[in-house]
């Protein structure tokens, strides 16, 4: 008695299960999403932060300025250039980033982040 | 013994300083089992019969040892998954530690299962691991040695194979698997012990492992007999090697031989007859037990044939085996696979219910325990519990018919049926959690018998907290070495506390057709109120 | 300080410090992101499964399950059917609670004399502590899975918001990272504060927890702290994934500790105890069904011996038998 059947269909499940990604990806693979900058954000020349900060740090920032509005009702962002800006998502960053959809949501659903921003914020452009 | 209880009990669980591989096994006086002799092994055919004594510096190995061990063990690894599996899993989380007998009662580390097992697998890890072969000690493993076969000797005699451990382990790993495999090891290399050998010897020889010759046999059961009809006025005549018979009634020999299996014996013969069955005592196949099973999985096999080969011989219908641990491991897990199919047999039925034991359908041999309280279930017997009214009666469930059977409330309805007064040990000591009696798998031997106080101290220690609680002043078992050990325990751990089988319990209640009016038990003991009858 | 501790925390210590190198190093990252992976990956599942038909090609000659509970014998008797199987489905319901809530190690109990008794009680921390170490590993692994599929399929991001339930920090604190670091942390630490474990564990019982402990730390520094570019993480993996392998241009070089631990593990795994995770499933007193008595088991090597038979027995004690009246075979 050694079970070698039930063994050799175990072990079968388990190598497809290990190998998922290999087979669920065949075909439908798609290349990392390219950064699409707005029109209006290149005209706007710079944004709040170096591009890099914003990059790794943009959750950091915005969850820093909703406790600001919300809890001190502090609502000016100086940058490092002296630049004032309104701490808002959809009336401040939005309206250089008109693009929601290529710019934020490319990237995070790509990555599988699923900020809780949008429960709240409304895309002004999607009125 | 010279040391008390109260000092025995004063167990320390504090580690040693050096290292366990380092440390060799304490050998001194008392603290082995004696060796089989020359002449034993020599009768079975079995390598290296000398006279040696543990105690040596020099065992008298073959000059190639070493190989035959590791040949040995690649031939065992080949020939089982679980000690394959069991060699490699083990994560060492330490849940069977405290769980061993051996290990509360004696505090050395090398009792917790999986240290004993590790003695066998850091050898494993050098002779068939690359990570052993490759780190070494770092990996656990270590070379064989005379000190590790010594090792081995001692602590593969240190465990009664109870199983208690695979219980808690999360991956089922069995020291009892473990421990059979080393012990069969240790029999290539001629390192074997007499209270093994000689009853294997034995068996082979007369039939049972005392050694009864058939006649003798013959005459202790007729001796039975005679104090049966003395006690109840009912005369029995037992039939032996008699072709034709329904069921082959088959139990350890242990049962003929001393008090209180001998209670036990007569308490199958009364029931037998009460209940008419027709029955045959064989005494050739007249060992239930299979000492085989602490020796090899050949000589079990060998021990284990003249049970199927006795009843074709006979023609009998199917086989009823009476109450033994170890041997309905053997029953149970073996047998049918061992020395099966037994088609000359018919699938057991109860004569006088009618109920079919599927349960058994092709091994064909049923426990007594299931055959009598499927009596009493269907109201055939008559029983007055009232005689067993001076005993408070806790019930022990041996290891090998708990955790290798599961019978547990079969024996437990019969119990409750004949006596009153039935109270159960704390829930961690009973059935599958079941605690040995600490001389199981062949150590019930004279030689060792503090490390059987030990082992069997926490069996004890639950008794007594029902002799303590409730006046429990018997305790009841269905095992023939539960029988011979647990009287000495109980008189150093618990003293007042007597051992009983539970047949004996069953002839005590048992009302049978003729009888005259029972002025005493199956003991010569008075029955309470029967000597003060003018008191009344 | 115990040796097999220290040489335990030096090797993962050492093997991260050799990845951040690596990572560090342009030329070496293919090395440390796609030829460490794949090999990796192959060693894992190769050797997984050759340990598993390594074990399988043993039989099992007797069946031998462990019984925990009553077994199936007379119809008005309960049987215990989890506990002591008679059947394949019993076997299948035990084995599933088995591997799923680890029930024999929910079972453990700590004896200690006191005084002149022995007393049990009920153990739960180490059932509890593995539960939560297996379970929050699992839902690691499953997470992780957002690396390795694209699109990222709604189990998985359902598994995310769950672990994320509480919303606790930004990015938001997956609960299974933290149970376990926390979880591998109570295992090492029981094992040290328990002698008898301390004294009885190996290299192999403390490497395989510090692998995972930092594993885990590498991990959750670099989604707290260093917060790396996730995409260029996600081009890594997804190339790994579909097989054209890249590294992107801005690429976190301490990504490549994480991972090559990781490799680390895979590779280690099936040569290691941390194969009871395939064992559990051949244990045989586990999977096999009580049944013996009623179904016939096959020893495949079921060796042909001689026993003393009838007839030699006979032989031997013939004038006995006859002398005591016992029936015989032959006369003579």
């Amino acid at each position: 008695m050694s079970d070698k059947g039930k063994i050799v269909v175990g072990v079968a499940i388990f190598a497809a299960l290990v190998s998922f990604p290999f087979w669920y990806n065949t075909g439908t693979a798609k290349p990392a999403p390219e950064l699409i900058i707005a029109p209006e954000a290149k005209a706007a020349g710079a944004c709040v932060l170096p591009k890099d900060q914003m990059a790794k740090e943009h959750m950091q920032l915005l969850d820093g300025w909703r406790n600001s509005v919300v809890r001190e009702g502090q609502r000016v962002y100086v940058a490092e250039s002296g630049k004032q800006y309104a701490m808002s998502l959809s009336n401040g960053c939005l309206e250089c980033h008109t693009n929601k959809a290529d710019f934020c949501d490319k990237c995070h659903e790509y990555a599988s982040v699923n900020p809780y921003c949008w429960d709240c914020h409304v895309n002004p452009k999607e009125k | 013994m010279d040391i008390k209880p109260e000092e025995m009990i004063k167990i320390s669980n504090a580690m040693p300083k050096k290292s366990w591989m380092e440390t060799p096994p304490d050998l001194s006086d008392g603290k082995f089992c004696y060796p089989a002799k020359a002449k034993t092994l020599e009768y079975l055919g079995l390598p290296n019969p000398r006279d040696w004594s543990p105690a040596d510096e020099d065992w008298k190995l073959p000059e190639n040892w070493q190989q035959i061990i590791h040949e040995g063990f690649k031939e065992r690894l080949d020939k089982y998954r679980s000690l394959k599996v069991f060699m490699d899993v083990c994560v060492r989380c330490g849940a069977c530690a405290d769980k061993c007998h051996f290990y509360l009662g004696s505090g050395d580390p090398k009792n917790m299962p999986f240290l004993r097992a590790e003695l066998l697998r850091s050898i494993y890890r050098n002779d068939f691991t690359l990570a052993g072969k490759l780190l070494g000690k770092f990996a656990g493993a270590r070379k064989m040695t005379t000190t590790v076969i010594k090792e081995w000797f001692s602590y593969l005699y240190q465990c009664t194979e109870c199983r208690r451990c695979s219980v808690f382990c999360p991956y089922g790993i069995d020291t009892a698997e473990i421990t059979m495999m080393g012990r069969e090891l240790l029999n290539l290399i001629g390192l074997n012990i007499n209270w093994i050998k000689d009853p294997v010897a034995n068996c082979s020889k007369t039939g049972n492992h005392l050694g009864i010759q058939p006649q003798n046999f013959k005459e202790i059961v007729e001796f039975f007999c005679e104090d049966i009809e003395e006690i109840t006025g009912v005369k029995i005549n037992p039939s032996f090697n008699r072709k034709g018979a329904e069921v082959l009634f088959v139990t350890p020999s242990g049962d003929a031989f001393a008090d209180p299996g001998t209670y036990t014996f007569m308490g199958y013969l009364m029931l037998f007859e009460h209940i008419g069955l027709d029955y045959t005592l064989s005494t050739y196949a007249s060992e239930g037990g299979n000492f085989g099973l602490f020796t090899s999985s050949d000589m079990m096999k060998k021990l284990n044939a003249k049970m199927y080969h006795e009843a074709e011989r006979l023609g009998v219908k199917y086989i009823i085996g009476g109450e033994c641990g170890h041997m309905w491991r053997v029953v149970n897990q073996y047998m049918d696979t061992m020395n099966g199919p037994a088609n000359f047999l018919e699938v057991p039925k109860s004569p006088i219910t009618g109920t079919v034991f599927e349960n058994a359908a092709s091994t064909k041999m049923i426990h007594i325990a299931e055959f009598t309280a499927d009596l009493i279930k269907h109201n055939k017997l008559k029983l007055d519990p009232s005689r067993n009214d001076h005993l408070k009666v806790t019930w022990h469930d041996s290891c090998n018919p708990a955790r290798a059977m599961g019978i547990l409330e079969e024996p437990r309805y019969v119990l409750k049926s004949v006596c009153n007064n039935f109270h159960e040990m704390p829930a961690n000591t009973i059935r599958e959690e079941t605690f040995c009696c600490g001389s199981g798998a062949g150590l019930n031997t004279e030689e060792i018998m503090e490390q059987r106080l030990r082992g069997g101290l926490p069996r004890a220690n639950a008794v007594k907290y029902v002799h303590d609680k409730y006046g429990v002043n018997m305790l009841a078992c269905m095992c023939a070495i539960d029988r011979a050990a647990l009287p000495p325990l109980m008189d150093y751990w618990v003293p007042g506390v007597e051992v009983i089988g539970l047949h004996e319990l069953v002839a005590n209640a048992l009302v049978m057709d003729g009888e005259i009016e029972r002025t005493t038990n199956l003991r010569f003991e008075d029955l309470p109120g029967a000597e003060g009858d003018s008191d009344e | 300080m115990n040796v097999n501790i220290v040489l335990s925390l030096v090797a993962v210590v050492v093997l991260g410090a050799l990845a951040f190198l690596g990572g560090s190093a342009p030329v070496l990252q293919g090395v440390f992101g796609i030829m460490i992976p794949y090999i990796a990956f192959v060693m894992f599942l190769g050797g997984f499964i050759w340990r598993i038909m390594k074990w399988a090609k043993s039989p099992v000659p007797f069946r031998i399950p462990t019984t925990c509970g009553q077994q199936k014998s007379l119809p008005w008797i309960k049987h215990a059917k989890l506990e002591n199987p008679s059947s394949g489905l019993g076997v299948m319901g035990r084995m599933a609670l088995e591997i799923f809530t680890f029930r024999s190690l929910f079972r453990n109990t700590k004896a200690e004399i006191k005084g002149d008794r022995i007393s049990y009680e009920w153990e739960i921390w180490l059932w509890l502590g593995s539960l939560a170490f297996h379970y929050s590993f699992l839902a690691v692994l499953v997470r992780h899975m957002r690396f390795f599929l694209e699109p990222v399929p709604a189990a998985i991001k359902f598994l995310e918001a769950a672990d994320g339930f509480f919303q606790i920090g930004l990015p938001i604190v997956m609960l299974s990272g933290v149970i376990l670091f926390a979880a591998a942390g109570f295992l090492f630490a029981r094992r040290v504060a328990t002698p008898r474990l301390r004294y009885t564990s190996l290299a192999a019982d403390y490497f395989p927890l510090f692998l995972i402990m930092a594993i885990a730390l590498s991990g959750m520094f670099m989604r707290y702290f260093l917060r790396v570019d996730i995409v260029a993480v996600k081009e890594l993996t997804m190339g790994l994934a579909t097989l054209s392998p890249t590294i992107p241009a801005n690429i976190d070089p301490f990504l490549f500790v994480h991972l090559f631990l990781v490799c680390v593990l895979f590779v280690y795994f099936p040569f290691s105890k941390l194969m009871h995770a395939g064992g559990i499933f051949l244990s045989p007193t586990r999977n096999m069904a009580n049944n013996n008595r009623a179904k016939r088991h096959i020893n495949p090597w079921n060796p042909d011996l001689t026993f003393v038979t009838y007839e030699k027995y006979e032989n031997t004690f013939r004038e006995k038998m006859i002398e005591a009246g016992l029936p015989v075979e032959k006369e003579s």
